[in-house]
């Protein structure tokens, strides 16, 4: 015990390093999850239902379909069939994304859909087109709804993206192996590595539900 | 054409056909035995004294909290140091399993919480014991709430098995990959892989949907997510 503790005080810091890698691919497949998730869920709602049906199809296959797996179709497939060369980490924040917004749309769209009806029709009827009526008052709604799913979204993207030590990405874990195979302490030094993405969760899950806080409109409960 | 679909008949279906059932054999177990840790530490955790509502709370802290990747080399990689060998198939089933159980003791709390005061009651006047009154009234209903839950987590650990080739447990994925680097077809192999495990996720998902008709309490409301 002793010496696994000299060794994770020796080593700390070089572990710690992976963690901007790791938040960068959170971030990056975050935001993507977001953007495009929105516009997915838009479309599930409000498009035609041909576009329903494409949205559907698509939330199936990237929900269905394991990261591991997703990562090595693009990473060793895709990427050499199109002859593209993009680093383990852009691809890695690309799949989570994507995954991710296959996750964040059926999020937005339950939050879209919770909302009474009458909130669009009345926006109709002020005179604002489908278009305003979707900006200014049903994301604004929604998107405050989706936030306690955004923060089981971010917990699980932010164990997963350990995964994408798989392509060599040098995130927390990957660093973790290093340290562990050179020095012989396994045992200690995942521990460590889980406490440190248990303490990142932590802190995301504590600052979502502070924007929570911050973003809700008093006296308005839904 | 032909030649790729007899190539893919002859020398990729069987091995992966191998792969699948290892995955199949990986995802059973695993499966069982986290709804029964699921089931024991969700029941702790509402009805246990307060020393095992400790526990149970600090196992789910953990064991959700970790990536399971982390898990899986704790217990393959980290356990030798401490004298402690497990092949990988092991590591990987109890891996999954303590995992599994973290998120299906939540849904299974969830349950019993959502259960009303009175049923326990009830079952208290008419003479049950404490125990007995949990196992014979509160979870069996609580276990048909928790039904949709669980089955999500059935699916999210059908997916999660693919992990099992990180600690060297050679399943669907760790075949999928030996052979795409064998014949140098990566994007085919894995496709066909991917759409296996779409297959097997899709199957499973229609499977449940029939079993919460199959066991709904008439007259008891369910709701349809």
């Amino acid at each position: 015990m002793p010496e696994g503790i000299i060794v994770i005080g020796e080593n700390l810091s070089y572990i710690l390093g992976g963690l901007w890698v790791t938040v960068a691919v959170v971030g990056g497949a975050l935001s993507m999850g977001l953007g495009l998730g929105l516009l997915l869920a838009l479309g599930q709602v409000y498009g035609n239902r041909l576009l329903q049906r494409i949205v559907g199809v698509y939330v199936w296959f990237f929900r269905g379909i394991p990261l591991l797996v997703l990562l090595f179709i693009f990473y060793f497939g895709l990427l050499s069939a199109l002859e593209i060369d993009l680093s383990p980490f852009t691809v890695s924040i690309v799949v989570l994304g994507l995954i991710s917004s296959a996750y964040q749309s059926q999020i937005i769209r339950g939050a879209i859909l919770s909302l009474p009806e009458g909130q669009f029709k009345a926006a109709r009827s002020l005179g604002m087109s489908d278009t305003r009526a979707i900006l200014f008052i049903i994301l604004p709604q929604a998107l405050r709804l989706s936030i306690p799913g955004w923060a089981n979204e971010y917990t699980i993207i932010m164990k997963d993206s350990a995964v994408t030590y798989a392509l060599g990405v040098t995130e927390i874990l990957a660093r973790s192996r290093h340290v562990a195979e050179r020095t012989y302490q396994h045992f200690w030094i995942y521990i460590l590595a889980g406490c440190i993405f248990l303490v990142l969760t932590y802190i995301g899950t504590k600052l979502l539900q502070r924007l929570e806080e911050k973003v809700r409109i008093s006296g308005y409960a839904h | 054409m032909i030649e790729e679909l007899l190539f893919i008949r002859q020398e990729v279906a069987p091995e992966l056909i191998a792969g699948l059932w290892m995955s199949i054999q990986l995802i059973i177990p695993s499966a069982v035995c986290g709804l029964l840790i699921g089931i024991v530490i969700g029941t702790l955790r509402v009805y246990g004294s307060p020393g095992l509502k400790g526990f149970a709370g600090i196992y789910v802290l953990f064991f959700r909290g970790f990536p399971l990747l982390v898990q899986l080399y704790l217990w393959y990689f980290g356990l030798p140091r401490i004298g402690i060998y497990l092949s990988p198939f092991a590591a990987s089933v109890i891996g999954f399993s303590l995992c599994s159980g973290a998120y299906q003791s939540e849904y299974i709390r969830g349950a019993l919480q959502s259960i009303r005061k009175g049923q326990l009651l009830a079952a208290y006047s008419i003479g049950f014991s404490h125990t007995r009154a949990i196992f014979s009234i509160l979870l069996p209903q609580a276990v048909r709430r928790a039904l949709p839950g669980c089955g999500n987590e059935l699916i999210y650990l059908i997916k999660y098995s693919s992990l099992a080739y990180m600690v060297t447990c050679i399943e669907l994925t760790g075949k999928g990959s030996i052979l795409a680097n064998f014949h140098f077809k990566y994007l085919e192999i894995f496709i066909i892989v991917g759409a296996i495990y779409l297959l097997l996720v899709s199957v499973v998902s229609v499977g449940l949907n029939y079993l919460e008709d199959r066991i709904a309490v008439p007259g008891f409301d369910r709701p349809k997510i």
